[in-house]
């Protein structure tokens, strides 16, 4: 009796819907239908884009979404002014280095941040959650002014670092406070005992941070490495003001210059295939790491 | 195992200095960066703004004059204006419309992990050649106003018509809330059903649940997509820059696209004003823009409290 009166469980029962719960009742349905029609919408824009690159002159003022002949020629058209070769270069070297400065910083000072102790260092990470709200555009002037004294001893033909990629590099060297933040994040995460047992067998801390923390914090270091990507890839600001020269200009300047390589209104179809061209390596990233990007983004916003 | 004698190590360098060694150690690469490339130019900036300064001869000193001429220059007013109403009309409509989709998100229908990836898609792809796009789908003879043609509206302008070229940036913008969708749609999931479960007991409908359950405690995520978003919006530059195209100088059709940081930009680079790059005008600028950030960045963390709800209070 008493076994059978302690198995006796409360019991909520949650209000019956009056409708079931399948793919076909009215709300749900309707919600669904308006998710495809915002799908639809989303993806306009870039389908958009994709049908204007192969339209020929004549094709662009009709509404087709399918060019009427299909002009792929217009990928080879788009390229026959300015220094797309040297632009590429510059922007793969620019985005190579600083990804490889910024990942290599970051993960170095978030682990002091994570797994050691010392005096002062909860107050500078303050200050470093502190630099994330900081808006860019105070250090940007008085950065250029630093940066157009600095010598570069004819490095890139210039006797100071602007007009070089110096000042787009060298920086990322110094880490980035919202990569240190996500990954000190996730660098707590990793049970003390592994490093433990490794401090116990001798090993330095430069040691414990290269061969176990490092590997464990593959996924974060995958998230972040994309952002770095993105950011380095597309960023516009940055070479605007340090590039002078047309042949060290980065695909992002240089597509600019383009739109008014031809006075007036740009050839739109060809404008549209050099676009498509200059954003590809990130769709592709993008496709093939789906999974760490939105892990990366929501990390991100749960914490804050 | 070793038979040798192991010799204690008393030094001064205990384990614990020896931690504090490495930590700071490997936070150098951050401290470094700090001194020479944020603390020491925001306080050379700051001397900077009090004087007049081209970086070929050295600066000269000019007390407030700076500032004064700010003040006195309409350009640096419109600037205000358009980044005003940019942050003030761009963002409640940002909340409201990403909420609402990462609530339609948050139910659960079949193939919501393609519609997040599309969702998402267009925030990766950002750089000039997106803002290409839009200036060619809101064209005047674009795709948006062929769609809208075929619903019998008359489409404006937009980045050719002054009273248009704010609004078609913000339509424009709306393209890119795929990441503010993402987090919320994690804040909803993070909402225990339990909560939904004892207001159905106690007879709520879907409406009152949203409006009781869910909005409260979406609050802190709107919170700081709404701090995060107004630092970031006070500081448009690439968009505009691109899109006044010949007339970056201007800020495009009527100064309508001048904002703040594109006028600093104009300043610092002797675009306008005077002849000549005017570094210490352009630290000037910095530094009031830095202020009003801060100031409004304030306000909205003491009107917290009103408004955010914490689960742990």
């Amino acid at each position: 009796m008493a076994e059978q009166l302690s198995t006796l469980q409360p019991v909520t029962i949650p209000k019956q819907e009056s409708t079931p719960r399948t793919i076909l009742s009215p709300g749900r349905f309707w919600a669904w239908l308006v998710l495809v029609l915002l799908a639809i919408v989303w993806i306009a824009p870039l389908l958009w884009m994709i049908s204007t690159s192969l339209k020929t002159p004549q094709d662009l003022f009709g509404s087709n979404w399918i060019p009427n002949p299909i002009a792929w020629d217009n990928y080879v058209d788009a390229f026959s002014f300015g220094m797309w070769e040297r632009w590429w270069v510059n922007t793969l070297i620019i985005t190579a280095v600083s990804l490889a400065g910024v990942v290599l910083s970051s993960s170095l000072v978030a682990y002091s941040f994570a797994r050691l102790r010392w005096a002062g260092r909860e107050t500078l990470f303050k200050l470093v959650l502190a630099t994330m709200m900081l808006p860019s555009i105070v250090t940007l002037i008085p950065q250029f002014i630093l940066f157009a004294r600095l010598p570069a001893f004819g490095l890139q033909g210039s006797d100071v670092w602007v007009n070089t990629f110096l000042p787009l590099t060298v920086p990322a060297f110094t880490a980035n406070a919202f990569y240190i933040f996500l990954l000190r994040q996730f660098m707590r995460g990793i049970p003390n005992e592994l490093t433990e047992a490794a401090k116990l067998d001798g090993a330095t801390e430069f040691r414990t941070w290269a061969s176990i923390i490092l590997p464990l914090s593959k996924p974060a270091l995958a998230a972040i490495s994309i952002f770095a990507f993105q950011g380095a890839w597309q960023d516009f600001m940055g070479p605007l003001i340090y590039l002078q020269s047309e042949n060290l200009y980065t695909l992002q300047i240089g597509l600019r210059q383009y739109e008014f390589a031809f006075g007036g209104s740009p050839a739109w179809n060809w404008l549209m295939a050099a676009s498509l061209l200059v954003m590809l390596p990130v769709l592709i990233i993008f496709l093939i790491f789906q999974r760490f990007f939105i892990e990366g983004v929501t990390l991100t916003g749960i914490k804050g | 195992m070793s038979t040798q004698q192991i010799p204690v190590k008393r030094s001064w360098f205990t384990p614990a200095r020896r931690e504090a060694f490495n930590g700071w150690l490997f936070a150098l690469p951050w401290i470094l960066g700090m001194v020479l490339f944020t603390a020491g130019p925001m306080l050379f900036s700051l001397y900077a703004s009090f004087t007049r300064y081209n970086i070929t001869t050295s600066p000269q000193w000019v007390g407030l004059g700076n500032y004064e001429s700010i003040v006195n220059d309409d350009f640096f007013w419109t600037s205000v204006y358009n980044t005003f109403w940019m942050v003030l009309v761009k963002l409640p409509i940002v909340v409201v419309v990403s909420v609402g989709i990462a609530l339609l998100l948050n139910i659960e229908l079949p193939g919501e992990k393609f519609f997040r990836s599309i969702i998402y898609l267009p925030n990766v792809l950002s750089g000039i050649a997106t803002i290409f796009l839009w200036q060619w789908i809101l064209a005047p003879n674009g795709l948006l106003n062929r769609g809208l043609a075929l619903l019998g509206v008359d489409g404006p302008g937009w980045f050719v018509d002054p009273d248009w070229t704010k609004p078609g940036m913000v339509v424009m913008g709306m393209w890119w809330i795929g990441g503010n969708i993402l987090i919320y749609l994690a804040a909803l999931k993070g909402i225990p059903r339990s909560l939904y479960d004892a207001a159905s007991i106690d007879g709520a409908g879907n409406w009152s649940k949203t409006l009781y359950i869910t909005l409260p405690l979406l609050t802190p995520a709107i919170f700081f997509q709404v701090v995060t978003g107004i630092i970031g919006t006070f500081q448009i530059f690439t968009t505009a820059y691109v899109l006044s195209g010949t007339d970056s100088a201007t800020g495009g059709p009527g100064q309508s696209m001048l904002f703040y940081v594109l006028n600093l930009y104009n300043r610092a680079f002797g675009r306008v004003g005077p002849a000549g790059f005017q570094m210490g005008y352009a630290s000037a600028l910095a530094w009031i823009l830095f202020l009003i950030i801060l100031a409004v960045t304030l306000v909205q963390l003491a009107l917290a409290n009103r408004w955010v709800y914490y689960e742990n209070e």
